[in-house]
């Protein structure tokens, strides 16, 4: 591989943070209980696992993922911030990192004073500073105000001031932490001119966001983290996509007792229907679905199945307890039996809706039908676009001309 | 040969940042530390001015101490310029992480910038005290010579000392946050440990094993050799009490060792400074 295309190399990386069950950190703990054990026992808490991605030179790449997902903290291993707990990082090229605009900031300062300050920060000389500091003020529209402190700046001349600094910064690679979450509108566009421009002199840009319009305009890939685990990478659309998807999913199902999705006569009742995982990211961790059923009056060989549909409503798979020849055996009034289903996971990213259903024996009778009684969602790092996505292994065998 | 060239450009890049910073953290610390207050850095001088002027009256004009030596009020205050000069690196020192905190969760740096930065303050602050001193020592006639350029050797002796507890104490706070109270006590009774503001020979008389391992103290050697050089040949040093001028040894091994301590620790423990803090 042509390492010189490489500007940040992110590795297998993880991250635990380490969570001391008895948060004492003074002196006196080591003295009064030195053999206490519980003193260095530590909770580890994953804050990203197994994170692997290049990011090419001259790529506008975007990280997208809910708060606490582990997007800032990725970022922060990135920067040279946080250590990371395995993994490597490397890097080709100066790094500046705007986790936060305004960084060092000072309020007892004046608006010249932190120009330097945080100049100096971002690893400006006092002659560098000087010679764009014209333009920087001119940027940051604070010509009045530049000997003010900074304490009696509105948070909106702070952010302007601030991002007028870090425009100057001379990056061959650039960190950006959602800074477009502050401003008004006409700071916003000029986040997004100099975003064009970045990309113009194609800057390397690792950007960190919750605006999904951003991402699709801006990055040329794009990553997902949902609870510490990458679920996407590729085209920044269909990362979006994914991301505004998963919060729609969040709904929860709730407990339908009668109605158009739930029938039947109930002398068999469906008294809990879930899927495990919810979330499926692994192909090769298989679907189960424990479906427990409850029986209100005596009854022989119960049949239980499930149909498992697409977001479009056809059917992907189907199957009952008699079409898998399992005898479930004669319930007394008032016992209940637990069926797993499970089976590979070879669905394609998307959302996936579950009907249970528990009939009589001969399906002369329903004893209890729910539509949709278990929601399920698909992810894949390649969103595949066909009914179906089994692992595939492919093997070539070259022969000669 | 490209890769050697690289080298030297990386570490050059990385220690510009280091010194950008360095100037920086200094005079911004430098503007704060007055800011709002009337006097401003007027107080940087006064504040050993009034110690001194009480620990004067008190042990000099009522308790008579210290009678036998020449120029003792200039003795005694260069005592307590020096003295407070290490008091304050180690004070900057151990809180320059911890106070530091906001910087070191959002940004990369060299983390011993902010440590050294403390030391340079209180450097700045030694100096202006011994402008002051210098126009005491013109005021009660004491004679200028050349010795007094071992100042110099004995101010990067003390500054070093000083540095490498203030690396110690600044890893330690971020893990324990009872070191400024056990800090605070150390050198309360350091400054009684130390012949500051009574003359060593008040210990020699009571006990020439005390007075030894008092002098050991870099701090005391320090103390009472710029004394010697600057104001009185009266001053003993760790040489009289040794008898040999190879006791010097000691002190500076001390701080040699240090040094070493105070650098692995802190290279050990810098890495989790951002999330620890």
């Amino acid at each position: 591989m042509n390492n010189d295309n490489i500007a940040v190399s992110v590795k297998s990386v993880s991250k635990n943070f380490k969570l001391p069950h008895e948060r004492d950190n003074s002196v006196k703990s080591l003295f009064v209980n030195p053999f206490n054990k519980n003193r260095n026992k530590f909770e580890s808490q994953h804050a990203l696992k197994d994170i692997s991605f290049d990011i090419k030179k001259g790529e506008f790449f975007g990280i997208v993922g809910r708060n606490g997902s582990g997007k800032s903290t990725l970022l922060k291993i990135i920067a040279g911030i946080y250590e990371p707990s395995s993994g490597t990082i490397v890097k080709n090229g100066k790094l500046v990192p705007f986790i936060e605009l305004g960084v060092g900031f000072n309020p007892e300062l004046t608006g010249r004073e932190n120009v330097y300050l945080n100049g100096a920060l971002l690893g400006f000389t006092k002659k560098e500073v000087d010679a764009n500091y014209d333009s920087i003020v001119e940027f940051a529209e604070l010509e009045r105000f530049m000997d003010q402190k900074l304490k009696n700046y509105s948070s909106g001349m702070q952010v302007r001031l601030a991002f007028a600094v870090a425009t100057k910064a001379q990056a061959e690679i650039l960190l950006v932490d959602e800074v477009l979450a502050v401003g008004d509108a006409d700071f916003q566009r000029k986040c997004f001119d100099y975003f064009r421009e970045l990309k113009k002199n194609k800057t390397t840009v690792v950007f960190v966001t919750h605006d999904m319009n951003a991402v699709k305009e801006f990055c040329d890939r794009a990553v997902l983290i949902e609870q510490s685990v990458m679920v996407a990478q590729g085209r920044p659309d269909r990362v979006a996509d994914k991301y505004s998807r998963m919060f729609m999913e969040d709904e929860v199902v709730t407990e339908v007792e009668a109605g158009p999705q739930r029938w039947g006569n109930r002398e068999v009742v469906i008294s809990k229907a879930e899927a495990l995982p919810k979330k499926l990211t692994d192909k090769t961790t298989p679907v189960e679905l424990h479906v427990t059923i409850k029986a209100r009056k005596q009854v022989l060989n119960p049949m239980i199945g499930f149909s498992l549909k697409d977001a479009t409503g056809q059917i992907i798979i189907a199957t009952n307890t008699k079409l898998q020849r399992i005898e479930t055996g004669l319930l007394e009034k008032g016992q209940s039996i637990d069926v797993v289903f499970s089976f590979a996971n070879y669905l394609s990213d998307g959302k996936y809706t579950i009907d249970v259903a528990v009939e009589a024996e001969d399906a002369s009778s329903t004893f209890d039908w729910w539509e949709e009684a278990i929601k399920l969602t698909s992810y894949e790092t390649i969103p595949m676009p066909f009914t179906t996505s089994p692992d595939i292994n492919v093997v070539i065998n070259s022969s000669r001309a | 040969m490209s890769t050697i060239v690289n080298l030297i450009q990386k570490t050059q890049s990385k220690y510009r940042y280091s010194i950008i910073l360095l100037k920086q953290l200094v005079i911004t610390d430098f503007k704060l530390r007055y800011k709002g207050s009337f006097l401003g850095y007027i107080w940087t001088l006064l504040r050993p001015l009034a110690l001194f002027a009480v620990l004067y009256v008190v042990f000099v004009h009522f308790l008579r101490f210290g009678s036998d030596i020449p120029f003792f009020a200039v003795y005694l205050l260069l005592g307590i310029v020096l003295w407070n000069y290490f008091v304050e690196v180690t004070t900057n020192g151990l809180s320059a992480i911890v106070g530091k905190g906001d910087l070191f969760r959002k940004l990369s740096f060299p983390r011993y910038v902010v440590v050294v930065a403390g030391s340079f303050s209180a450097l700045i602050n030694l100096l202006i005290n011994l402008v002051v001193i210098a126009l005491f020592m013109i005021l009660n006639h004491v004679p200028f010579t050349l010795n007094l350029l071992w100042m110099v050797p004995l101010i990067i002796e003390l500054f070093v000392f000083a540095l490498a507890i203030a690396f110690i104490l600044s890893a330690m706070y971020v893990r324990f946050r009872d070191i400024n109270y056990i800090w605070e006590l150390v050198l309360q009774a350091g400054f009684y440990a130390t012949p500051i503001l009574y003359p060593i020979t008040m210990v020699l008389a009571v006990s020439t094993t005390f007075a030894k391992v008092m002098m050991l103290n870099p701090v005391a050697q320090i103390v009472q050799d710029a004394r010697y050089v600057a104001i009185t040949k009266e001053t003993i040093t760790i040489t009289n009490i040794f008898n040999t001028p190879y006791a010097h040894i000691i002190p500076i091994v001390i701080t040699i060792a240090l040094v070493i301590i105070g650098a692995i620790y802190f290279k050990k423990r810098s890495p989790g400074f951002a999330e620890e803090i």
